[in-house]
């Protein structure tokens, strides 16, 4: 249980080191959502289950989403429509 | 009788009746913004332009350099002091910090004392921290819930476009995985946060984290089926009608609860048998409402970052 409590938290510190060093806006958001993942097993082992819940749903769920549709909006992700749309332009 | 005031046409009652109204704008012609210029027709502003720039950079190259150069070098050896100073301030604070679990600590005070040992036979919550937040504090959770409520109106008003875009565009992709996916995972993902909530005094868990999973439930709907099937049953009129509805519902439930309380009269609300599902009181109730309100701002949040409107 110790070991693994360590592997995790270096796992954090290797995440939020490498977000800083990722050159694209939509990586730096995945690693983000693996930030939360593990962070929401570390409040399990931490014995606060609905702080894990809450953090798996918001940190890992929602909040990366409404930053991924905020990539779409200010055009960093392309997609199979704006590459339409600038064929047609 | 009243006296008539001859000039009433430029009173202030009378702008004031007519901005209620929406007749008049007294920020009319002070704040408006200028229309952005015309797009440049051809290669000549932009030619211009770069002329400009040339005949700048040339002028100032050798000496903004310099400057830039020396800032860059500052800004690199600030940034990792600073840095370096944060790191050891926190480690230091952390080393600082009572050990887990000891007896001794602030927090270990009579208030958690009463939380721990009267909580169950108080609030009838088998799960003391529901007990806590929707019984002991049930008013900070209210005012959470009224800034959720305030930050999801606050983005509609900032994201919202008159004009809808061609709803093409929102279409969702047609794939192997996302539909066939979004069709097993949403029921169990909200009928899971469906349970999270309703058990929130007796498990881990509560309105808020089982708003959010059901709030998650119908961002991936829309995702899969888009905002047409979506608005069948989860409109902007009928979120604003259920969001408003849940928050005066658990304000109105509160104050009775408080208002019996603190003035030791008779109150229907009792905590019941403990480990039951229709028990400890006001709690059930309130954590259905948290849940409302949360579950309605996530989506809200997701429709309008994404098209601006429901």
């Amino acid at each position: 249980m110790e070991t693994l409590r360590i592997l995790l938290l270096l796992f954090l510190i290797i995440c939020a080191v490498s977000v800083s060093f990722s050159k694209k806006l939509l990586v730096s958001v995945v690693i983000y959502m693996a930030f939360s993942l593990v962070m929401a097993i570390i409040w399990l082992i931490l014995e606060s289950p609905d702080l894990a819940i809450t953090e798996g749903a918001v940190g890992a769920g929602v909040t990366s989403i409404l930053l991924f549709v905020t990539l779409k909006k200010i055009r960093s992700i392309r997609t199979e429509y704006s590459e339409k749309e600038q064929e047609e332009e | 009788m009243s006296k008539r005031n001859p000039d009433y046409e430029n009173s202030f009652w009378q702008k004031f009746a007519m901005w209620c109204s929406g007749d008049y704008d007294p920020a009319k012609g002070k704040f408006e913004m200028k229309k952005p210029g015309q797009k440049s027709k051809g290669p000549n502003i932009i030619g211009k332009l770069m002329h400009i720039l040339a005949q700048e950079e040339s002028i100032y190259a050798s000496e903004r350099d310099k400057n830039l150069r020396t800032f860059n070098r500052f800004y690199i050896i600030v940034s990792v002091a600073l840095g370096f100073l944060l790191t050891i301030l926190l480690l230091v604070t952390v080393s600082q910090l009572p050990r887990f679990g000891d007896a001794n600590a602030p927090e270990n005070n009579e208030v958690a004392r009463r939380y721990i040992e009267k909580g169950l036979e108080e609030t009838g919550a088998v799960n003391i921290v529901a007990g806590m937040i929707l019984d002991y504090r049930a008013f900070d959770t209210f005012g959470e819930s009224c800034v959720l409520f305030v930050a999801s109106c606050c983005v509609l008003m900032l994201l919202k476009e008159k004009k809808p875009e061609p709803e093409k565009r929102y279409d969702p992709v047609n794939s192997a995985i996302l539909q066939p996916a979004a069709r097993i995972l949403v029921p169990i993902i909200i009928i899971f946060g469906i349970y999270v909530i309703l058990n929130g005094h007796i498990s881990p868990g509560g309105g808020f984290s089982g708003g959010a999973i059901i709030g998650t439930g119908f961002i991936l709907y829309q995702t899969a089926f888009g905002f047409e099937k979506t608005g069948k049953f989860l409109s902007e009129k009928f979120i604003k009608v259920i969001t408003v509805l849940a928050l005066s519902f658990y304000c109105f439930a509160k104050s009775y609860s408080f208002y019996t309380g603190a003035n030791h009269l008779h109150s229907v609300i009792t905590p019941g048998t403990p480990g039951a599902i229709l028990s400890a009181g006001l709690i059930v109730y309130l954590n259905i409402c948290v849940g409302i309100v949360v579950a309605c701002t996530m989506y809200s949040f997701y429709a309008a970052f994404r098209r601006g409107s429901f």
